[in-house]
């Protein structure tokens, strides 16, 4: 374990941003950590807050773990993570505005055409279409991963609908319910701004026909979705409208929602469905969960929708391996955060490489999400490498493989104590009229000893993430 | 030639519908081969949307009715001056890029049938343009008009394999060979003046065009062995005839529905 860079403990000292952890850990004997570990869980079930866990059946409802100890940012560390992190929305959002517009980045043999224009996820339904100020992307989430004390590299890109601020959300509630005295001798940056800030970038992209105070609605798929709780719990906090498709209709050029006091016009559209499910004429015909009619009403500037349909072309992960491009094309700029070095099987070079070393390298779907579809090379067996080297060599478009990332540890509430598990960040970047990120994210950490898959579709647990105040 | 077009579609439903939207594609592109005198779209009874020009050059117009819904009738009326462009699709406005026409769906499968038909067909050919001249002669011979035969979802690779089918089929197995030959094609949907040969045709036709790098867009109209002229409007496109339809439209109620299509097309100046 001594290559993994540990978040608390450099060299037998205590780094800074931890050092009044530890005598709060010294101070809690195990009983009481039992204790407060299932007050913890008996607060998350009153909530509600559950996360389905898709192919592994069993409890549709499982809570998500919630490990108690924090993991902790310091001032300095933040900003430079957020700096990092508002330069690569900006370009992410720059280059779905082109993409879609007149290709200048392919045109100039920055990202070969066909990447772009044959994935799946390039709508030609919204081509030339420009959204309010120019956004695709109104929620930017980045996965992070920290290999060293100054190093970070993204992981992913999430220009969709990112979901899980809830639990950045909620995780903070509870600590601070059950632990009110570290919050008095910590100084910690509040995270609860964070519906406020959403609610201002919804309604900073209003169309420009809508001349009021702009009506915004969260649209669910419904309560059969892993992530309705987020759904309805953000609608809650920012006092908007939960709403289904049947709930909507179009008429004259805009759409409406079915309320007790008649028909009111909604303005912009916190979607989270996919795009192939907004608009039966426009997309699957077969979908029940969208509106008929909604993208003429969005192309023809009635509402807003967010993210903007199509956006997806911005985070597929065959994509990824140019965001550093785009920040060079379109900001001028060097990026701040980089890339994990990426090898893409559609490659020929790349792809032979990736398999003579198939068991170090970590091998991803090029459209999969969730960790499934993966092979975390050194932690498989020599049949599931197997099964890998058949599906690329069949099909090596769909795959990417990069290294076996040294995930940074923080210390976690185990049953022998405390110890060190690998941990990611998703922190949720807001683009509007200003690009605004709450001080924190969500920290996923990998409860299995040794693992560092950090998806709670497999078994990862989620903590409080703390930015220290100067 | 001076084109005047009334067309008609009706939707009945057997019982009320609560509630009908319609997408519309039913206007004349703009382009150097045609300009609109006039051009009237109206949905009886229905309230008009939001309108916009879409990526691809076509306009795009949302209807809606409230219910009960018995019917849902769209009527064109229009004028349209056309002259012979050998099927060159120029002075046509757009922004979606000719690879975004390389993607394959349900009905433009390629199969080993396509591949081969379209592989053989070009075998020998001088350029692009020679080639798509050459799938297009390829499929009018492999495709049979023959009415009746196919439906609104055979593929490609089905009618290939029948033999026989409609001008939608002729234009995705078109669509198919050349995708397998990386060429870019789409659907092009319109209406086809066709009363001088003395055969009786459908006037709502479709087609298909396919990119030849260093000319654009060209049209190939398969079923009729030639390239589109001053007889043909052309309408709108897509990657496919679902993408492409002139009407989209979805009812809301659980009524059958039945389908009548009355189309005159005359040429009054030639």
């Amino acid at each position: 374990m001594t290559d993994f860079f540990n978040e608390m403990y450099d060299a037998g000292k205590v780094r800074e941003p931890y050092a009044r952890l530890e005598d709060w850990t010294k101070a809690m004997p195990a009983e009481l950590r039992h204790l407060k570990q299932a007050e913890a869980e008996a607060l998350f079930r009153r909530i509600g807050i559950t996360f389905a866990v898709y192919g592994e059946g069993g409890d549709p409802d499982r809570l998500i773990p919630f490990d108690m100890f924090p993991r902790v940012f310091t001032q300095f560390e933040w900003r430079r993570l957020e700096k990092g992190i508002k330069q690569r929305a900006r370009a992410l959002n720059a280059f779905l505005l082109d993409v879609y517009g007149r290709g200048e980045i392919v045109k100039a043999g920055k990202i070969p055409a066909r990447l772009v224009y044959q994935n799946e996820a390039y709508e030609r339904a919204v081509a030339g279409f420009t959204p309010p100020r120019g956004i695709y992307s109104h929620i930017v989430g980045i996965d992070i991963v920290r290999t060293g004390a100054d190093e970070f590299f993204v992981l992913e890109d999430n220009c969709r609908t990112p979901s899980g601020v809830s639990y950045m959300l909620e995780n903070r509630e509870i600590m601070m319910r059950m632990f009110p005295n570290i919050f008095r001798e910590n100084r910690i940056e509040p995270v609860d701004g964070y519906a406020d800030a959403l609610r201002r970038t919804l309604a900073s992209v209003a169309p420009a026909k809508c001349d009021r105070e702009p009506t915004l609605a969260i649209l669910t798929p419904g309560h059969f979705n892993s992530a309705y709780y987020e759904h309805s719990f953000l609608a809650d906090l920012m006092g908007v409208e939960l709403v289904e498709g049947a709930d909507l209709f179009v008429e004259g050029g805009f759409c409406w929602m079915r309320t007790t006091e008649g028909p009111k016009k909604l303005d912009v559209i916190y979607r989270r469905i996919d795009d192939a499910f907004l608009d039966p004429l426009c997309f699957r015909p077969d979908s029940m969960l969208g509106v008929p009619g909604l993208m003429d009403v969005y192309r023809s500037g009635g509402v807003t929708i967010c993210s903007a349909p199509g956006a997806g072309v911005a985070d597929d992960k065959a994509i990824y391996t140019y965001v550093p491009d785009m920040v060079r094309f379109y900001l001028g700029e060097e990026p701040l955060l980089n890339n994990v070095p990426t090898w893409k099987c559609a490659r020929e070079d790349d792809c032979k490489y990736v398999l003579e070393n198939l068991g170090d390298l970590v091998v991803k779907e090029v459209h999969g999400s969730g960790g499934y579809g993966m092979l975390v090379g050194p932690k498989s067996t020599k049949d599931q490498i197997e099964t890998f080297r058949v599906k690329i060599t069949e099909n090596p478009d769909n795959y990417i493989a990069q290294p076996t990332l040294a995930l940074s540890t923080t210390p976690t509430f185990v049953e022998e104590g405390i110890a060190p598990r690998h941990v990611d960040l998703r922190p949720y970047c807001l683009v509007g009229e200003k690009i605004e990120l709450v001080p924190g994210g969500l920290t996923r950490v990998a409860l299995k000893e040794g693992s560092l898959v950090v998806n709670s579709s497999q078994g990862g647990g989620v903590k409080d993430t703390w930015v220290l105040a100067e | 030639m001076i084109l005047t077009i009334n067309h008609v579609t009706t939707y009945r439903y057997d019982a009320p519908m609560r509630a009908a939207v319609q997408s519309l594609r039913l206007f004349p592109s703009r382009f150097d081969g045609q300009r609109s005198i006039r051009w009237d779209v109206t949905v009886e009874g229905g309230t008009r949307g939001g309108s916009f020009r879409d990526g691809a050059g076509d306009k795009v117009e949302g209807w809606s009715m409230r219910g009960p819904v018995a019917e849902v009738s769209i009527a064109v009326a229009g004028q349209v001056e056309t002259i012979d462009m050998a099927g060159v699709l120029r002075g046509h406005r757009e922004i979606v890029p000719p690879f975004a026409y390389l993607r394959e769906t349900v009905a433009t499968w390629i199969d080993d049938a396509i591949e081969t038909l379209a592989q053989e067909a070009a075998a020998g050919a001088d350029d692009a343009l020679d080639r798509a001249h050459r799938l297009s002669a390829a499929v009018a011979g492999a495709i049979a008009y023959a009415p009746g035969v196919t439906h609104a979802h055979t593929t490609a690779a089905e009618a290939l394999e029948l033999g026989e089918g409609v001008c939608q089929d002729h234009a995705h197995a078109l669509i198919a060979c050349a995708r397998a030959l990386d060429l870019p094609a789409r659907y092009v949907s319109g209406y086809l003046y066709a009363r001088d040969d003395g055969e009786p045709h459908e006037a709502s036709h479709a087609w298909a065009e396919i990119w030849v790098d260093g000319i654009g867009w060209i049209g190939f109209d398969a079923a009729n062995g030639c390239c589109p002229d001053e007889r043909y409007i052309r309408l709108g496109s897509g990657l496919d005839a679902r993408e492409a339809a002139p009407i989209k439209g979805i009812a809301m109620g659980a009524g059958e529905e039945k389908l009548d299509v009355t189309v005159a097309l005359d040429a009054i100046q030639q």
